[in-house]
């Protein structure tokens, strides 16, 4: 096997807030290898968007990351511890370097009052050694791979003047123009239509090939999921819940919080097929339950164990890992 | 006309005038263009389209809360019969009474400076529907029950509540007077998935124990199809196809439906890239294109898509498409 293009091991991330230290990211470890498309999915506060930012150390100032928290990223033999990182001017190693971010919203993504073309430009001149004229010459055809029509008009143009779909479109042309190593997805399709998300999945899809990166695609939505990803890895309220590839994840769940999701998606080939929520709330971040984080919700709660103990990560042959007793105890009959 | 249908849209346009231009015409949004629809008494109708298809403002106009620019709007129950194209004064009022909306994010939707039980409270003090504090309080009391409000959290403001916990909220609000008629506007679109079933099964609960009708408007063609019992496609302004849910989705028509279908990412992994894409974005409803309004993406266009608007007409009983080659595209 080859060895991933990054390890993220036992990363814990708390916030200090007036309410005292939350916990946004708990003991959370896992791997992407080169070329590899990992899904995280989680519902809202579930941390997913934290630890993707914490790969790229863009998490706000108040950000406590644990000491035995470990981000290592392997560039051309190279390892790079990424929290050690501290000034700006050493981030950029990883900032639009190696890893490159899309964001849910281009909107927001984009300066309103400077031109896509000069955004794209810009970041291409402070992260390479090219000159202004190779910069434009490469963004132009970066907006024509994904699919812009007439790239050299729109690169001109203001982001209010695209549509949603042609945004987020400019914003992985941008993304990409740099040849990250991982590009970093956070929703980029939640805020588009169905037929314009399904235009952009079918892009990224292409590009990964094109472009043999990886993709840590952030997503609440499963069937996005299955679509896209080679692994998928679930979060709930800041664990790592459960660990496999996307057949596993999605055709055998081995947490009940994965089942729970799966029960509760409309599927449209069964319509008489009943929704079952997964009962209760997502509990706050401020008190997280003790033992395991999902006992408050689980339907399938096997007693105090549940209750007191935190569970360990099992992992059956076929590298399907899951952090729940239900597996353990079913280990040791 | 049949009795059992409770509101109806005959050839209803809403258009929005645009300011601002010196000389020729004024520019028009036309958000709804010769909209039919019928919706039946007790039944979950569901809306679908793509931002921009116009079925917020359809919801809204059915409640007179966008204005009529053309057509008309019957609303009939047993007691009384409205057209909400030239409804006014007293009569209006007692509409709003029989109608209500439910909106899409629970977090913007409730004033977070009223309790709860204020929030429910507030329809009935304003229409004047009960005559004292203890009849009020036993009506929100009644409806909180209902929408699986803890009556003991009546007391707590909004903030208080995660997202489903709000909607429910909204929900009671929304119950509260009592009305036949609900437009839900895309009212899980802002909640998780674990959290949206819980929402859906308590408004088909809702339905089912009270017979008050829906008009359910989503995004989400497979949330549609697991609450409603029948289901309009719209398209820039237009309905493009209806039909009760179970043959819309056992024969579909109309392109663009067929593309929505397939746009929808399949939750096995091993049906990867077997879709209909379709090409471009929707276009503007300001100049909208031509005969039919779907040629500009359609993948079956011909010279006539282009020039001659199609008609609304009945494939099956109460399966309606508006596409010239719906028979051989079927």
């Amino acid at each position: 096997m080859t060895s991933p293009l990054i390890s993220v091991k036992d990363l814990t991330l708390r916030f200090k807030t007036d309410e005292g230290l939350v916990t946004a990211v708990n003991n959370v470890s896992f791997d992407i290898a080169p070329g590899e498309v990992l899904g995280l999915v989680g519902e809202s506060g579930s941390g997913k968007s934290v630890t993707a930012k914490a790969l790229m150390m863009l998490n706000a100032d108040n950000s406590v990351y644990d000491p035995s928290s470990r981000i290592t990223l392997r560039v051309d033999d190279q390892e790079i511890d990424v929290l050690s990182l501290k000034r700006p001017k050493d981030q950029m190693v990883i900032r639009g370097g190696s890893i490159s971010m899309i964001f849910q919203e281009p909107m927001a993504s984009f300066a309103p009052a400077i031109s896509i073309g000069d955004q794209m430009v810009e970041q291409l001149l402070i992260h390479s050694d090219m000159n202004a004229v190779k910069a434009r010459e490469i963004s132009i055809e970066m907006l024509d791979r994904v699919g812009i029509p007439e790239p050299a008009q729109r690169f001109k143009q203001y982001a209010f003047e695209f549509s949603g779909g042609m945004r987020q479109r400019a914003m992985i042309a941008m993304a990409l123009s740099t040849k990250p190593k991982l590009l970093i997805a956070d929703e980029p399709t939640t805020a588009l239509d169905v037929t314009i998300q399904a235009q952009v999945i079918d892009l990224m899809k292409d590009l990964v090939e094109d472009f043999h990166m990886s993709i840590l695609f952030i997503t609440h939505d499963l069937g996005v999921i299955a679509q896209t990803a080679d692994r998928v890895a679930v979060m709930y309220l800041g664990n790592l819940v459960e660990t496999g590839t996307v057949r596993q994840v999605i055709n055998t769940p081995a947490h009940p919080y994965t089942r729970g999701l799966l029960n509760s998606l409309p599927k449209l080939n069964d319509l008489e097929a009943p929704l079952t929520p997964v009962p209760g709330d997502i509990p706050s971040p401020l008190d997280r339950p003790p033992g395991c984080v999902f006992h408050t919700r689980c339907p399938e709660y096997i007693g105090d164990v549940c209750k007191t103990q935190i569970p360990g990560y099992s992992k059956d042959s076929a590298n399907h890992e899951v952090s729940c007793h239900l597996a353990t105890q079913g280990e040791q009959p | 006309m049949s009795n059992d249908v409770l509101i109806r849209a005959n050839d209803l346009s809403v258009h929005f005038p645009l300011r601002g231009f010196m000389f020729g015409e004024r520019p028009v949004v036309r958000a709804c263009e010769g909209i039919n629809i019928a919706i039946e008494k007790g039944s979950f109708f569901g809306l679908v389209g793509e931002s921009g298809s116009g079925k917020t403002t359809l919801g809204r106009a059915m409640l007179k809360a966008a204005p009529i620019s053309k057509g008309e709007v019957i609303y009939s129950d047993d007691e009384v019969t409205y057209n909400l194209a030239t409804l006014e004064g007293p009569e209006l009022k007692d509409y709003r009474k029989r109608s209500q909306l439910i909106f899409q994010d629970p977090y913007a939707a409730l004033s977070p400076r009223m309790t709860v039980r204020d929030i429910i409270a507030e329809p009935l003090e304003v229409m004047r529907l009960t005559s004292s504090r203890e009849e009020t309080d036993a009506r929100v009391r009644e409806i909180a029950a209902m929408c699986r409000l803890n009556l003991e959290h009546l007391r707590r403001f909004p903030h208080a509540f995660s997202g489903g916990q709000r909607q429910r909220i909204s929900i009671a609000r929304a119950l509260v007077s009592g009305p036949r008629f609900i437009v839900a506007d895309e009212s899980v679109a802002a909640l998780d998935v674990s959290i949206q079933a819980d929402v859906l099964n308590l408004l088909n609960k809702i339905q089912a124990d009270s017979g008050i009708t829906f008009l359910f408007i989503s995004h989400d063609l497979s949330v549609i199809a697991h609450t409603c019992d029948f289901v309009a496609v719209m398209y820039l302004g237009q309905i493009v196809e209806s039909a009760p849910t179970r043959k819309l989705f056992s024969e579909t028509f109309h392109p663009y439906t067929r593309a929505l279908l397939s746009a929808i990412p399949s939750l096995d992994p091993d049906v990867r890239g077997h879709a209909q894409r379709l090409e471009g974005e929707i276009p503007s409803p300001i100049n909208p294109p031509p005969g039919c309004r779907f040629n500009t993406r359609c993948p079956h266009a011909q010279e006539r898509c282009r020039s001659e608007v199609p008609e609304w007409r009945e494939m099956s009983s109460k399966h309606h498409v508006a596409c010239h080659f719906a028979e051989e595209l079927a």
